[in-house]
């Protein structure tokens, strides 16, 4: 089990009106929010709040993304070990995080929860090591800045079948799955053969890297 | 460039899980970025976290966690990190272990001309760049139960196929063949084996 630091409390902190609230109340807002509500009800729009974070810096979708988000990853983060203080306060970082990198998300190579997964792995990790982990390269996009719509559409769809997939797993592999993700697996343990529909969603991604290279070049 | 032989399925769920030690991790990283075939399954095993983190139970965050969060938005100033893709021998996650490019690797010498670099990893186990001259045999490093050689310059053979940059090498348990690098070039190598520095 991992054992995480406690942090300090940011000591500048006070109970105060949140912010939310005090969002101006035009037409133009109210407009919007109503189109956020639905967009809360659809798996498939959470990247869509992501690229608000990044193309607006609203804070409403990033309001909407923490709703959904933060109790998962604080859930994530307890089952890797971390107390519930500081689980907190590592929720919050990660969800920092998806706010600064916000422009490095491509909704074409992973669902918003496949990528702001891998922020709360890194941020697991790096409270174990106290480092930062090995990552590949960046691929930044090339003279053509948007994916495919479609593309990320498909992949969207891909991903919720493999979340079915997952579910429909026997008790003990699917058990095996979580646990190597919860952190709760060495790497020794780890021989499976997972059975899942992998393929289709690496296909898709390999053609949106090929696409990628080929406009860098 | 075509990388051939890639990482199996069992080290790219670990480093997608983020379970691999610190040197599995860093010959892994710098693989996915010579091979997008590697990356491309990555991202599928990544999307395998992305299910369990979203089917995650949940735990209640503290009331004022959202203000906070954007406060910390407000007060911090990221570092924009100016990360060059591929340049030269070295893939970027490489570079920062090494603190530069090829020319900035301490070596040691191993004998008859091959060199050696110990990386600073974690404890559980060890990160080697080796510098193998034209022609010679790489150096293996006795019990271990699994060992990864990725290829970064020049190329190599271990008797049944030929290993050229980008291309890994994944030996469990006990090595068949010694490999040897080709004639005509220095061959650089970066490993990961699981036994503890020493």
């Amino acid at each position: 089990m991992l054992d995480y630091a406690t942090k300090p409390e940011n000591p500048g902190a006070f109970p105060r009106e949140s912010r939310y609230s005090r969002q101006d109340k035009s037409a133009n807002s109210r407009s919007e929010s109503k189109k956020l509500k639905a967009a809360e009800t659809s798996e498939t729009n959470w990247s869509k709040l992501i690229l608000r974070v990044r193309d607006t810096r609203d804070e409403q979708a990033f309001a909407l993304l923490f709703r959904h988000f933060a109790p998962r990853i604080k859930g994530f983060l307890m089952k890797a070990g971390a107390q519930d203080a500081s689980a907190d306060e590592y929720t919050q970082e990660v969800m920092a995080t998806v706010w600064h990198k916000a422009h490095l998300f491509d909704p074409a190579r992973a669902s918003a929860a496949t990528w702001i997964f891998t922020i709360a792995r890194n941020k697991r990790i790096d409270a174990l090591r106290r480092s930062g982990r090995p990552e590949p390269e960046e691929l930044p996009w090339g003279p053509e800045p948007q994916p495919e719509a479609a593309d990320a559409l498909a992949l969207q769809q891909d991903t919720e079948r493999l979340a079915e997939a997952l579910e429909s797993l026997p008790d003990k592999q699917r058990e095996i799955v979580k646990r190597a993700f919860y952190g709760d697996l060495t790497h020794s343990e780890l021989a499976i053969e997972t059975g899942l529909p992998l393929g289709t969603i690496k296909s898709r991604i390999r053609l949106a890297l090929e696409r990628l290279r080929h406009a860098m070049s | 460039m075509t990388v051939k032989h890639i990482l199996n399925e069992q080290l790219l769920m670990g480093y997608a899980a983020g379970i691999l030690p610190e040197a599995f991790d860093l010959v892994v990283a710098t693989h996915l970025s010579l091979s997008d075939e590697s990356r491309a399954m990555l991202c599928s095993f990544e999307s395998l976290g992305g299910c369990v983190l979203n089917r995650c139970e949940e735990a209640r965050m503290a009331s004022d966690a959202l203000d906070k969060t954007l406060d910390k938005i407000k007060c911090s100033n990221p570092k924009t990190s100016a990360k060059g893709t591929c340049c030269g021998c070295l893939p970027e996650p490489l570079r920062r272990y090494v603190g530069g490019g090829i020319e900035a690797v301490k070596w040691s010498a191993l004998g008859a001309d091959a060199k050696q670099a110990v990386l600073p990893v974690g404890q559980d186990a060890t990160a080697r760049l080796l510098y193998i001259p034209a022609g010679q045999t790489l150096p293996h490093h006795g019990l271990r139960s699994q060992e990864l050689t990725l290829v970064l310059k020049g190329a190599f053979n271990d008797g049944l196929f030929r290993y050229a940059r980008g291309d890994i090498k994944i030996v469990n348990e006990k090595a068949e063949h010694q490999p040897i690098a080709d004639l005509g070039e220095v061959c650089i190598c970066l490993t990961a084996t699981d036994t503890p520095q020493g």
